[in-house]
């Protein structure tokens, strides 16, 4: 990040903070609100954009959060390089040396929202191994998918956690993360099928997935 | 959330840079650039809009209006405004963050901090280089800026 630059956001700014919120229910949030309403002192990674409503959450009931949006983070211009074949791809291991780096910390529940559906493909597979590091032993990890039936223009969305089951979700575009870019559009990458999943997850003890009615496969997966 | 009237706030104007070590016992508001630390026990400290701030941050309270690149330890209520743009962790009592902040980093609530006594004087030591409107700023500057000789 920049500092000593100039960038002026603040009409995105406000048009962002315009943008209306939807609601959604989430089973597998209520299953991992049951863990945070319930234990004490737990250490969470939130690798949406900056939620408020979840830091807020998160603190009041005596828990760490540790906020890091990475998906604005893989959008740094300087991460692309060529690959072997040439073709355009972004440098995982420098984007894993700058990112999802927290000394002395592990975590209790990573919330990685709809992150890996966005994701450049080159730093999915880097960045769940990474999370499966970060996380301890029994750890939870919620994502979320998107169905074959939610097409390559499914909005990307941040998540504020309401309390039991209940999300309310923005809509975000690239300018929204305050690095200088215009905004845009985060496009779907790729559509995860079940056995995609299973094998992302693999090396993770187990996976449960929760289907929703808006064509996004829930999942929560236990390290 | 409100945010402070800065009149009596000691000033580092836009066009003031800053580098090394800042203490002070007088509420304080950067509207400038400052790189080191930022020491306030028992004071306020506000960031303001165009403040661009490189340092470790220890205070009573601190609202981030601009860029913060550091550490927040405030020892009584830490802000983020939905312009600022943070990037380090925060350790503090309470925390507000407004929709549209960025905030990367770790926020840890500590319901018991150590007082202190904010007895400090004010100085604002090592390198200090202001920029060339930095004449006209210093006038606002409610303290002392020794440019530093490295010792």
């Amino acid at each position: 990040m920049k500092f000593f630059g100039s960038s002026d956001s603040t009409a995105q700014d406000a048009a962002a903070a315009q943008r209306a919120k939807l609601t959604r229910r989430s089973s597998s949030l209520a299953q991992l609100i049951k863990s945070l309403d319930s234990e004490e002192t737990l250490c969470i990674l939130d690798l949406g954009s900056t939620s408020p409503a979840n830091i807020r959450y998160c603190t009041e009931r005596g828990h760490k959060i540790y906020s890091d949006d990475l998906l604005i983070s893989s959008t740094d211009p300087s991460l692309a390089i060529k690959d072997e074949a040439g073709k355009p791809t972004l440098d995982s291991k420098r984007f894993l040396e700058e990112n999802l780096v927290y000394p002395g910390a592990q975590f209790d529940i990573v919330l990685c929202w709809n992150l890996p559906d966005y994701l450049d493909e080159s730093l999915v597979k880097p960045v769940i191994g990474r999370l499966w590091s970060l996380l301890k032993p029994g750890g939870m990890l919620l994502a979320f998918f998107h169905t074959q039936e939610a097409g390559p223009d499914a909005p990307c969305y941040r998540y504020h956690i309401m309390g039991g089951d209940t999300l309310e979700m923005q809509h975000i575009a690239r300018g929204d993360g305050k690095k200088g870019s215009p905004a845009s559009k985060f496009r779907l990458q790729r559509v995860f099928n079940n056995r995609n999943i299973e094998n992302l997850f693999r090396d993770f003890a187990s996976i449960k997935f929760f289907l929703a009615r808006d064509n996004v496969r829930e999942v929560l997966v236990v390290r | 959330m409100e945010t402070p009237k800065t009149a009596e706030f000691a000033h580092i104007g836009k066009s003031v840079i800053i580098k090394g070590e800042l203490s002070g016992s007088e509420d304080l508001y950067v509207d400038g650039q400052v790189e080191g630390s930022i020491e306030l026990a028992g004071n306020r400290l506000i960031i303001g809009p165009h403040g661009q701030v490189r340092a470790n941050v220890n205070a009573k309270g601190v609202i981030v209006q601009g860029k913060l690149d550091g550490n927040i330890r405030a020892s009584e209520r830490a802000e983020l405004t939905k312009s600022a743009i943070a990037v380090g962790d925060i350790i503090t009592q309470r925390v507000a963050i407004e929709e549209g902040a960025y905030f990367k980093g770790k926020v840890d609530i500590q319901k018991e901090t150590t007082k202190t006594d904010g007895a400090k004087p004010v100085t604002a030591a090592a390198s200090a280089a202001a920029s060339s409107a930095a004449a006209s700023s210093a006038a606002t500057v409610a303290m002392k800026i020794n440019p530093s000789d490295g010792k």
